[in-house]
């Protein structure tokens, strides 16, 4: 199993946000991807999705381009964003059953209620989404990814919001992916040790300088 | 039932439950729209027969472009819709779903109330059918064409106006044929299955690709 982005390029307004960016990820190692503010980072996660078509550049899994394999890849895939994609009108367990029923898993409802325990949601499994704090809201999006099946996860800044507690529950959910054969692509802000696996680095801060640059020039 | 076909169906359909006023918005404006012309126009039965079909037709015009401005903006500020596209499987089916769920909301119970319209305007009970009927088949081509303006303009900043001007010129044939069919229905003697078997040829190449379309748009505006 293995991601390979080659040549990548995006542009977003009038300015480039990276380009030749080449990297490769397999199995049991995680990435993560530093830059300051507005260097692309959630722009970068987005194009790996295909939610973002790259302005040059592909991005290839299993040796197919991603846009050339709609539902293979997507299977492979648990993408948590900056939204938590959860619905505030529903509550923590309508959340997580229909988020992992559109990743095609069909868990009863003891399942879901113990990953809620699990990530700490005990007791707040019937209210409203709405009524939850930031962490929590949190929290049910994070669930999910205590029951995904996907080998590739890409967070988009997963520690935000979250406790102490929370932040080292999900350090272990995260190593113990990377462990499992997993791969791990996220940005954080946070200095966490993430897993005793292989992690790679890319920093986007000097992509953007080289464009400033060039501008000047 | 797990198929995403499902799961969103009964994910609008419970959203909606939980936030019954978006329903009743669409339909008591279909009400109110349909109640001031008899104030404007006077009350004789000659008149208002006559408008009748028109006027239900372009109430349910507006009052279906006044909900298509909640269809995926809702869901795109939360994030949810990625999720969805981002789903393992067909993004058509499951637009279809949402624009089916859209419908059963907004279209279905202004087919149920229309005759309400009726005693309003004196139509003949085998007007009210008709009326019932082509409203049955016409308005899901209003939620069909709607969806994809909705999705073209999603995220644009005073995107609901700009819906209502895409999507109003592509409704007139609905229009036309709808209010056509009630108008046919009070003449004896004439039939109205030409407006019929045109309105349900609408509604049928509407369902096959709008939601094949929608889904390219929605696509393009999630970039």
């Amino acid at each position: 199993m293995s991601l390979e982005v080659t040549n990548l390029q995006c542009i977003r307004g009038d300015s480039e946000l990276f380009s030749g960016l080449s990297f490769a990820l397999k199995s049991q190692q995680l990435m993560r991807i530093e830059g300051q503010n507005g260097t692309g980072k959630t722009t970068l996660l987005r194009a790996l999705c295909g939610l973002y078509q790259a302005d040059q550049g592909t991005v290839v899994w299993n040796d197919v381009p991603i846009k050339k394999q709609d539902e293979e890849y997507l299977k492979e895939l648990f993408f948590l964003g900056h939204n938590n994609a959860i619905k505030a009108d529903l509550n923590a367990l309508e959340n997580l059953r229909i988020n992992t029923a559109l990743a095609g898993n069909k868990y009863s409802d003891d399942v879901l209620l113990q990953a809620l325990d699990d990530i700490g949601l005990f007791g707040s499994e019937y209210k409203p989404t709405a009524h939850l704090s930031q962490g929590q809201k949190r929290r049910v999006a994070l669930a999910a990814l205590l029951l995904s099946k996907a080998k590739l996860w890409i967070l988009d800044e997963p520690f935000v919001a979250l406790d102490g507690f929370a932040v080292k529950l999900l350090q272990d959910v995260i190593a113990k992916h990377v462990e499992n054969d997993g791969m791990v692509i996220l940005t954080t802000h946070q200095e966490v040790p993430l897993t005793n696996g292989e992690i790679v680095r890319i920093n986007l801060d000097q992509k953007i300088k080289k464009t400033i640059n060039n501008n000047y020039d | 039932m797990t198929s995403p076909f499902w799961v969103i169906l009964k994910r609008d359909l419970l959203l909606a439950i939980r936030r019954r006023s978006e329903i009743f918005t669409v339909l008591f404006f279909f009400v109110v729209v349909i109640s001031l012309f008899p104030l404007g126009v006077g009350t004789e039965e000659e008149v208002l027969k006559k408008i009748a079909p028109g006027v239900v037709w372009i109430a349910a015009l507006l009052a279906s472009t006044l909900a298509l401005d909640r269809l995926f903006s809702a869901d795109y500020e939360d994030g949810t819709l990625e999720k969805i596209v981002l789903a393992p499987s067909s993004l058509s089916v499951a637009v279809f779903a949402k624009i089916l769920a859209h419908w059963l909301l907004t279209g279905l119970p202004l087919v149920l109330i229309s005759p309400l319209v009726g005693l309003f305007y004196h139509l003949p009970l085998n007007s009210i059918f008709v009326m019932m009927f082509v409203l049955l088949i016409g308005t899901p081509v209003l939620s069909m064409l709607g969806a994809i303006a909705a999705a073209l303009t999603l995220g644009l900043r005073g995107g609901g106006v700009l819906v209502s001007l895409l999507v109003l010129p592509l409704y007139i044939p609905v229009l036309v044929y709808g209010a056509g069919a009630i108008s046919t229905s009070m003449i004896v003697g004439v039939s109205i299955e030409p407006y019929v078997l045109l309105l349900l040829a609408f509604s049928l190449l509407s369902i096959v690709f709008a939601p094949w379309v929608t889904a390219a748009a929605l696509k393009i505006s999630l970039e």
